[in-house]
């Protein structure tokens, strides 16, 4: 079941994120992340974040504002080399981070919105980030064990949405946000623009309205 | 010894990793690395070849410049780029399972180090100013072909394709080609062997700035530039 009101304001839905949780934020490059919400979650102070994204924007910039402020405890994650703040942070002991090759990061998040608590992959056997995994071998081959990733908000970026939150996106600005959103508690997206249901052809919704709790327009 | 610009060198592996495409009748899907692999596209001219972003486009089309820039249309390199004809667009999830389920043919991608049975080395220098794996790991481990491309020697020619990678592996023995200003190799159940030369460097030389051991093929050819 979901509420069938869907509409919030920005630090609505942002006062829903708790000291502690475990945020996914969708994104690649600082394209197709909530720009909005990131920065109202950077304003709001709230602290000992688990951020899971596929990168933390750059020193300073989108989710890399998080970690100036000092609110990211933990992050999981593949790519931070666009924000070496990460690794000097990580050096010096301040975060943790657990990196996990993008391919895994993206079927794991998968995995945890469709109901499957671990897989296995050929992906970074041999690797040090599959040392203290579980090997496997099929056919006579090895597969890594690796576990689904899920967080208790999402926070996505989506190009339109019609009024009961069907998502349509934005050419590259699409990537991590659909499967994410099958993978939280509670899914917050932020539109440029939302229209009547019925509006959106049905064929090209990507992300259907059972996935999405809250909708965020960008003023 | 003999020493050509970066710019020269770079551009020439390039061109050669572009004539393994560049003759192909049927359709072929390729993954392109930052870098030295994203050059690659530059000297393609065959409509057969469908370059793939893992951040999630299929045809990825020239890099975009002055007014055809879309700020949310990038390569994995997060440079702006363009559509060709026939491009999709899908999530990271469905963009890796191309990747991981064997559906890209090649992936041309860039390395620190490549050692003598195949290993690849290219995802992090450990305690450095860069903490990150990306996509590396799966495209090693999920493409049907892995070409390296690189410079044949580092700073102040330190010698990168080695007898065992000294920094944490990218992949267990996925190399399959190596190119480099100077040559191309290709491995072959762990074998490193000498496929062409460059006409401007003597077998000697090749030999001094490489580390690993290699054989040296019955056909070998020169470097086609």
């Amino acid at each position: 079941m979901k509420h069938k009101h869907k509409f919030y304001a920005i630090n609505e839905a942002i006062s829903q994120i708790k000291q502690g949780s475990r945020v996914m934020v969708g994104g690649f490059g600082l394209r197709g992340y909530p720009d909005v919400l990131v920065e109202a979650l950077a304003e709001s102070g709230i602290n000992d974040l688990t951020i899971i994204s596929n990168d933390l924007g750059s020193p300073g910039i989108g989710l890399g504002k998080l970690l100036s402020n000092g609110q990211i405890k933990k992050l999981i994650g593949n790519y931070y080399n666009w924000n070496p703040d990460v690794a000097q942070a990580y050096n010096e002991g301040i975060i943790d981070v657990t990196l996990v090759p993008q391919g895994t990061f993206a079927e794991a998040i998968r995995a945890a919105g469709v109901g499957i608590p671990a897989f296995y992959t050929a992906t970074s056997v041999g690797t040090e980030l599959a040392s203290n995994k579980e090997i496997r071998e099929f056919s006579e081959k090895s597969y890594v064990l690796e576990r689904a990733i899920s967080a208790d908000v999402a926070l996505l970026k989506a190009y339109k949405a019609d009024k009961l939150g069907n998502l349509i996106y934005y050419k590259t600005a699409r990537n991590f946000n659909p499967v994410m959103a099958m993978a939280a508690k509670l899914v917050i997206v932020q539109v440029d623009e939302i229209v009547e249901s019925g509006e959106l052809n049905s064929e090209s919704i990507v992300t259907p309205h059972i996935f999405v709790d809250i909708l965020v327009k960008k003023e | 010894m003999i020493n050509i610009s970066k710019e020269e060198a770079k551009n020439r592996i390039a061109k050669r990793i572009a004539q393994e495409f560049n003759v192909t009748k049927d359709i072929v899907f390729i993954n392109l690395g930052v870098g030295i692999p994203t050059m690659v596209a530059n000297y393609i001219n065959n409509e057969n070849v469908f370059i793939q972003a893992e951040n999630g486009i299929l045809g990825v089309g020239p890099l975009a410049e002055g007014d055809d820039i879309d700020f949310q249309l990038i390569n994995a390199g997060r440079q702006p780029v363009t559509e060709r004809k026939g491009c999709s667009y899908f999530d990271s999830s469905v963009s890796f399972g191309m990747i991981r389920g064997g559906h890209i043919d090649v992936t041309v991608i860039g390395a620190f180090e490549v050692d003598g049975e195949g290993n690849i080395a290219n995802w992090i220098i450990p305690n450095g100013k860069q903490l990150g794996v990306g996509g590396a790991m799966d495209l090693v481990s999920g493409a049907g072909k892995v070409i390296i491309a690189m410079q044949h020697n580092g700073k102040d020619g330190k010698r990168k394709i080695k007898k065992s990678c000294t920094l944490p592996i990218t992949g267990f023995q996925e190399a399959d080609m190596v190119v480099t200003e100077w040559a191309v190799f290709s491995l072959y159940q762990g074998r490193l062997v000498l496929q062409e030369i460059a006409s401007d460097i003597t077998l000697d030389e090749l030999k001094s700035r490489t580390e690993a051991e290699f054989k040296i093929s019955d056909n070998l050819i020169e470097f086609k530039t």
